[in-house]
């Protein structure tokens, strides 16, 4: 029923003209819409119904006997108890958010920098460099993409204890007098974690879009006389703008979300991030609600940088048509 | 930076022989190897995977520390009667509920995606463009809020879904259905419409037409896709976190998480993660040989069946 109705509306469309093009021959219309039906309804019910009961809950009441959220779905009756508990957290005399956005945002900007700087040169040199070899390094970048993030994160755990091999480096090579608590709350340690844990979506999509620029192009600024720094300047790296932008926001997207690796790293109240504040509100009885208070403010802070992302995927696929 | 930083010298001679003079001067030659920039690939490279090869060592340790190596053991394995991934029923669970998990999601998701795809791309319209932007959407959203939409959708909308692997598997699929729906849109582009055109001018109706030419030609694209869902769903850690409900239905990343996390932390863990590793190595490896398969005869196959297994495309 659902996919007649939205044969329907395509038609619709399609008929209030669009150019004659577009009109052209498509006889199995039908066939596609059935096609795509289980899709839409999947994505209906388990993707865009979520989203509004997150706003029924944020809407909502918390059963004051014993503390559940109680949804209300009627955009007319909702209530403004969890977000006057949300704006108690950030604004109000016992506030506490506000430290916690401004670490993360310190935390999140440091490690997507880091990301770039130490992602650029290496996908750079495999884009455009490594020749025959380039199967060889290809397969060691992306290595870290099949291993599960909680693997990296014990591997650094185990380094970076106090009897760790990095402690002991540190001592043996005299800098250090005595052994550095890595994971007693370290800023730093956090910083690593979420660089390391992030790195390999930056240097894919960077790869990817430096290996799509036209070797003739540098050729060409080389040609006409340019030295290498200025060939990078002027044609390298106006063309990896849009890649740079796109492994920016890979990055940054999760890592604001991120609420294991500091808990994994550090577990001390000193490194907690806004993931940290929305997954505990998630676990604690009565405060559900403001947990889905926050995470649509969350939500209504990346939605511009979402969409922008989204937008220019979309560009660069119809560009590859 | 450390690319100009190289670079540099060059650059400095450029500007020397527009002053005249050196112009006819050779130059240092311009396309000599970046030593500089190898090293520094190679300097990232024994980063980020040393201290995983490490983690791994360290499984094998025979002790309790993740840190100070105490000789070789299987112990962890298989050797040690109660706290061996073997014996210990917590670890064994986990093992076997990530492994389900992964092959029901990619048994649903894989048909979903591709169904959706091919729909999608046939079905020009407005409405199928803004169908494609919400799958996008999908994609991009922070999973966090994802994860925290599906904990509320199934506590307090969906409450016959009760949080368990159900609830997992259901948000997996969801979460994971745009890489086959992805990849294969792509795919369909470079394909193009010709062969589907001429196998519909000779009178093959729309299924058969899917059946003998299409879906043949996407073959390559939904087998890696498939292999993308399944180590993904394998490495998933933040919508299982919030969506089991006991130690049953508790997978491998949760498993390790809490444990790290609550101070139980010892090889045992990194025999875990070696298990995981090992399961999408695995993987990936049967995809890449496949994917090299089937598109034998294909131009620089080697290099696409990476960048395709990795979602990059």
């Amino acid at each position: 029923m659902a996919s007649g109705q939205e044969r329907l509306t395509g038609q619709d469309v399609r008929r209030r003209g669009r150019g004659p093009r577009r009109r052209q021959r498509e006889p199995h219309q039908l066939f596609w819409i059935a096609l795509a039906a289980p899709g839409i309804i999947w994505l209906a019910l388990l993707f865009v119904v979520p989203f509004y009961v997150i706003f029924a809950i944020a809407g909502g009441q918390i059963n004051q006997v014993f503390g559940y959220p109680v949804a209300i779905y009627n955009p007319l009756r909702w209530s403004s108890t969890n977000l006057h508990g949300a704006i108690r957290d950030l604004f109000g005399s016992s506030a506490f958010v506000g430290p916690i956005i401004v670490r993360t945002l310190i935390y999140v900007i440091v490690a997507a920098l880091l990301c770039l700087l130490i992602g650029y040169p290496a996908a750079y040199f495999v884009a455009r460099f490594a020749g025959r070899r380039k199967a060889l390094f290809l397969v060691l970048l992306i290595a870290p993409f099949w291993i599960s993030y909680m693997m990296r994160m014990l591997a650094w755990i185990g380094l970076l204890q106090t009897n760790g091999y990095v402690n002991r480096a540190l001592t043996f090579l005299h800098l250090a007098t005595h052994p550095i608590n890595w994971l007693g709350g370290l800023g730093f340690t956090v910083v690593l974690g979420l660089v390391y844990g992030y790195i390999p979506y930056m240097i894919l999509v960077l790869y990817a879009g430096l290996d799509r620029i036209d070797p003739a192009l540098i050729e060409a600024g080389r040609d006409l006389g340019l030295g290498r720094a200025r060939t990078f300047l002027r044609v390298t790296l106006p063309l990896s703008r849009q890649p740079i932008m796109t492994g920016l926001l890979i990055t940054v997207l999760p890592m604001l979300g991120d609420y294991f690796t500091n808990q994994l790293l550090s577990g001390t109240t000193d490194t907690t991030m806004v993931g940290n504040v929305i997954d505990d509100q998630l676990n604690t009885p009565g405060l559900q609600g403001e947990g889905a208070v926050f995470s649509l403010l969350f939500l209504l802070v990346l939605i511009a940088p979402m969409i922008y992302y989204v937008v220019a995927t979309n560009r660069s696929s119809r560009e590859a048509l | 930076m450390t690319t100009t930083a190289t670079a540099t010298p060059a650059g400095r001679s450029g500007v020397m022989t527009r002053t005249g003079l050196g112009r006819l001067k050779p130059r240092r030659n311009p396309w000599r190897h970046p030593w500089f920039l190898e090293g520094f690939t190679w300097l990232y490279l024994v980063w980020s995977l040393v201290p995983v090869a490490l983690a791994v060592l360290f499984s094998f340790n025979n002790g309790r520390s993740q840190s100070v190596w105490q000789g070789f053991s299987l112990r962890w394995y298989y050797a040690d009667p109660i706290n061996s991934v073997l014996h210990d029923p917590n670890l064994h669970a986990a093992v076997i509920q990530t492994f389900r998990l992964s092959v029901y999601t990619t048994v649903i998701t894989v048909p979903l995606g591709v169904a959706f795809a091919l729909g999608i791309n046939r079905w020009r319209s407005r409405t199928a463009t803004s169908f494609n932007f919400l799958m996008i959407l999908s994609f991009v959203i922070p999973e966090l809020i994802f994860g925290v939409a599906m904990f509320f959708v199934f506590t307090a909308l969906f409450t016959s879904v009760h949080l368990g692997t159900l609830a997992e598997t259901l948000a997996l699929i969801t979460w994971n259905v745009s890489w086959p729906a992805l990849i294969v849109q792509a795919r369909l582009v470079t394909i193009g419409k010709q062969y589907e055109e001429a196998a519909a001018d000779l009178g093959t109706p729309p299924l058969q037409v899917m059946r003998r030419v299409m879906l043949p030609m996407l073959t390559p694209a939904i087998f890696a896709s498939a292999v993308l869902v399944f180590s993904s769903v394998v490495d998933d850690f933040v919508l299982v976190d919030l969506l089991n409900s006991n130690s049953s239905n508790t997978p491998m990343s949760v498993y390790i998480y809490s444990q790290q996390r609550g101070g139980n932390g010892g090889p045992a863990l990194n025999a875990l993660g070696t298990i995981m590793l090992v399961m999408s190595f695995v993987i990936v490896i049967i995809g890449y040989l496949g994917y090299r398969w089937m598109t034998r005869g294909e131009r620089g196959s080697r290099i696409d069946a990476l960048a395709t297994l990795a979602g990059s495309d």
